[in-house]
This record gives structure tokens, sequence and C-alpha cells, in this order.
């Protein structure tokens, strides 16, 4: 086996792991908080990227831009939980899950009038000469995309861990009402999971945009993988489902690589349907066994 | 100090307590006990703001709870142990605790909130034992006593108590009784304790009031209604003598 080869899809495949990762983080993060599945969750990975790209074009420097990307998409995720969750609040979950389907057809309808359905590009954050690293080739920005995913990562473990406002979402998905009984304003907390997912999901899209490509509709299948990739690391646990998208994503490259490239989107599929057959609760999955 | 006046409440169509009046003065331990199903837990939640009443007002300090928000009423000195305890069992019992000061939580306020912590576990000296451990390992009495430690966190005036006894063994229900009473004679905390153990409840409350099918049937000094037949009849499980 030709160990370059290996090398390079080992790299290719976590940098879109790393996407499919933040993406499955958006998910569990207000799934642990509202018991929901977001399904535009996908579509803020596509502001993440498109907005990126726009604020690029104005002429801002590519960092300015891909922050200021992941603010506008925070923004927008928190106009949806209070236009279109909070409304509805106490409604059975298949309503909101419905309406988070509504939500992301209307999301991408809207992207598809702003910016047309062209596929668009962002330059690269610091060049485009490959790196060689033991006779494989690697793009400065999967560094990037890598290094700013751990940080991310880093940080909401922190918050979750360390932080009282990170405590208290945790205590929310635990038991909701007694989260009530000791003062914290739940819906505080869920409309602070949907920023805190659009922000993750867009920092995803934005900084794999360079890598990529773009266009008003890349947010399903960045969706749905990121769903995969979430039951893969088990939903409910934010970092398993971060693991799930670099394993997710690596798998995906080695079938590509090793097998056919014309299959790439259907290992992610296979690999999910296995998992909800066989191990619902994910490879890092809470059970729900419990001491009464 | 606490004041609900002919309350009301509904879950769905289901009339759960029906024109229910009570009062609980500063200082006081008051027991409302009853079967299963009679309403005590529907009065609690609807004080904590979360049920919202169909009729009836409800007073605490002055303050209408009617449509205050289950986190607001904490604000205001109230907190709730609820039924079944519902600590977050996969978190330290120390964040559980210190999730009961929530909202007293500001930035440079954590020295407070220690000194608060070092109270509780003064106070119950296991759970100190215990602090990095997950709540959801803690035995049944212990769990309890995090539940009220957590309630304690929030520096309140007022604790509403649903069941403490629960699923105890009766030596532990008995020391679970006992630091209810030490909250309010060394705390001086007001207490509205619900308690299918009428006799436990009653040992340690000075007035109860009586619930059945959402009606409070009666109320009175607290040695009046152990001493009251019916009450012995029907909750303190005592047949009388001679009459059967």
């Amino acid at each position: 086996m030709n160990l370059a080869a290996l090398l390079q899809y080992l790299v290719s495949g976590l940098t879109v792991g790393a996407t499919y990762g933040l993406t499955a983080l958006g998910f569990t993060i207000i799934f642990n908080t509202t018991g929901l599945i977001n399904f535009a969750q996908g579509e803020f990975v596509m502001l993440g990227g498109m907005f990126a790209v726009s604020f690029a074009h104005l002429g801002l420097p590519v960092g300015l831009a891909v922050v200021l990307a992941a603010l506008a998409t925070t923004v927008v995720g928190a106009v949806m939980e209070r236009l279109t969750i909070r409304p509805v609040a106490g409604a059975p979950a298949i309503n909101l899950v419905i309406i988070t389907i509504g939500v992301s057809i209307l999301i991408r309808g809207l992207a598809m009038l702003a910016w047309g359905k062209d596929t668009f590009a962002l330059p690269a954050f610091s060049g485009e000469v490959p790196l060689l690293f033991l006779g494989a080739a690697m793009q400065p920005q999967s560094l990037w995309v890598l290094a700013l995913t751990l940080s991310l990562l880093a940080g909401l473990r922190f918050f979750f861990s360390h932080t009282m406002y990170g405590k208290g979402m945790l205590a929310c998905s635990f038991d909701r009402r007694a989260a009530y009984l000791v003062g914290i304003s739940v819906e505080r907390m869920v409309l602070l999971s949907f920023m805190i997912a659009a922000l993750v999901g867009a920092t995803g899209g934005a900084i794999l945009a360079p890598l990529t490509m773009t266009a008003y509709d890349v947010g399903i299948l960045l969706g749905l993988k990121g769903f995969a990739a979430c039951i893969l690391g088990g939903l409910g646990n934010p970092f398993g489902a971060a693991a799930g998208g670099l394993i997710l994503g690596v798998l995906e490259s080695l079938g590509a690589g090793y097998l056919s490239s014309a299959y790439k989107n259907a290992f992610t599929f296979i690999i999910l349907l296995l998992f909800l057959f066989v191990r619902p609760t994910g490879l890092f999955g809470r059970s729900s066994g419990e001491r009464v | 100090m606490l004041v609900v006046t002919n309350l009301d409440v509904f879950y769905g169509r289901i009339h759960a307590v029906r024109r229910a009046s009570l009062h609980v003065g500063k200082g006081e331990i008051v027991a409302l006990i009853g079967g299963n199903g009679a309403g005590k837990t529907t009065i609690l939640s609807t004080v904590s703001g979360l049920i919202r009443p169909r009729e009836g007002s409800l007073t605490f300090d002055g303050h209408d709870l009617g449509r205050t928000r289950p986190e607001k009423v904490v604000r205001l000195g109230l907190s709730h142990v609820p039924e079944g305890r519902r600590i977050f069992k996969p978190m330290s019992v120390g964040d559980n605790l210190l999730l009961g000061a929530f909202h007293r939580a500001k930035f440079g306020r954590r020295a407070l909130l220690d000194q608060d912590l070092d109270a509780v576990y003064a106070l119950f000296p296991k759970l100190a034992e215990r602090r990095a451990q997950a709540a959801g390992t803690l035995s049944g009495g212990e769990q309890q006593m995090l539940a009220i430690g957590r309630a304690l966190m929030a520096r309140p005036r007022m604790l509403l108590l649903d069941e403490p006894g629960m699923g105890l063994a009766p030596n532990i229900m008995s020391e679970i009784f006992r630091h209810i009473r030490a909250l309010r004679d060394e705390m001086a905390l007001t207490v509205l304790l619900v308690e299918q153990n009428a006799k436990q409840a009653l040992r340690i409350a000075d007035r109860g009031y009586v619930l059945e099918t959402g009606r409070i049937i009666l109320q009175g000094p607290a040695e009046e209604l152990t001493e009251n037949r019916d009450v012995q009849r029907a909750y303190l499980g005592r047949e009388q003598d001679g009459q059967a």
C-alpha cells in the first residue's frame, strides 16, 4: 500500500470531516437543550460559506470575512429561534422538526435569490502552495481547518464544563423541569443553543469554502452528513458527534480513494443506516439505562 | 408569607385542584397531606410557576405569582424541591449545588458562592465527601440532601418540599425530616411540605391541610390533625378501637 496516498486520503478526510464534525456539534447542541433535530443546521453551514464569500468580495480580508460571516449566521440562528421555534414552544417535537425543515427550505430559497445558482470560491487564508509531507501534498487551508476546528472544540469544552451558562445549558438537557426550578431561563438557553449551533456550523462552512467551493444548495448534503456524523458519534454527546464527523470524513475519503469516488456519498449513508439499525446510541452515546 | 386563595387548576380537562385556599406564615412549617392524586404536587407546581392556574390568586410577600415565570419565582426567594428530587444525575455533586445559585452567579461573585457551598457542605457533610462524584451515584437519602442543598444555594426565604421522604428507609427519612426542622429553627426558613407520609409530616409541622381529590377538606394545628379520627383512619393507618 502506498503510504503517501494513504496520508493524502487521511488529510483530505480529516479536513472535510472537521466540517461534518462542526455541523454535527450544532445538531447535538440544539438537540440537548430542546430535544429537536434542527434540519436547518446544514443551511447554517451554507450561509457561513456564502456570507464569507460576499464579505470577501466587498474587499475585506478573508479572516475578517469569515468572522463576520459566522456572526451574521449567528444572528440568523437567533432570528430563526425567535420567529419560528419560540412561538410554538410546547408543541409536539414532530411539529417543530417539520418547522425546521420548512425553515431550511426558506433559507435555501432566499440564498438562491440573493446569490444565484453559481458556485463561489473563497480565497484560502494563507496561500495555496501545497506543503509536502512524506510525499503527500497538503493544502495550508487544511491545517487552518483542523486548527480552527480543534480550537472551537476546546472553547466549547471550556464553556460547557467551566462556565455557569454552559453548565446551565447542560442542566436543561438533563432535566428541563429541574432547570426551571433552579432559576435557569430555559427559553434563553434554547435561544443560546441556536446561536451557538449557527456559529459553529457557519464557521465550519466558511473555513471549508476555500477548499470545496460553495453554492446556495451545499447545505442539504452537509446537513445530512453532519446528521450521520452525529448518529455515528452518539446524539446528545457534542464531542462524540465532532469525533463522529472526523471519522466519517476519513471513512468517506478512504472509500473514495480505494474503492470508487462515485460512491463517496453512498458510504456516509450506508454508515448512517448501519448505526441506526445496529447501534442507535452511536460510538460514544450515553446509554439510556440508569439507576432508579 | 404565602397566600393561596380559591385556586383552581386544570390539566387539560381534568379539574386537579378545586377552590383551594391556604396560607403559610413566616417561619412556619406547614404540611399538606393527602393520598395519591389528591392535587398536592399540582398546588406546589402552581406556586412555583410550572403550571398556570385557571382561577384564584397566589401571592408571595405581596408579589403576585399567578403569571410569574418559574425562574423569576426562584429570584423572589421561593425555592421548590421537586418530587423525585430531579437532580442533574450525570453532573457532579458540586456542579448540581452550584447550579442552584444560577441566578446569583455574576462575574466576580464566585467567592460568595463558594461560601454558600461550604455552608451547604457543613449542613450535609456526606455531600462534601462526594462533591466530585456524579450525582446519580448517590443513595436516595443523599440525593434528597443534594436536592435540598441545591435549593438552599438560591438563598431562599421559603422552601416548597415535595415528598422529601419518598422511597427512603425509615431512619433515613427521619434524618431528612430532622434536617427540615433544623432549616426552620436555625436558618429561619419557612417551609411548605407535601407528604404522603402524614405521620412524619405532622410530627415536624406546626399546621396542616388535608387535601382530597383537589379539595382542602380539613385544616388545623398539627397536633389537632394528628388526633383527628378521620385523619387517623385515612392517613395514619390507625384502626379505631371499638369501632371498625
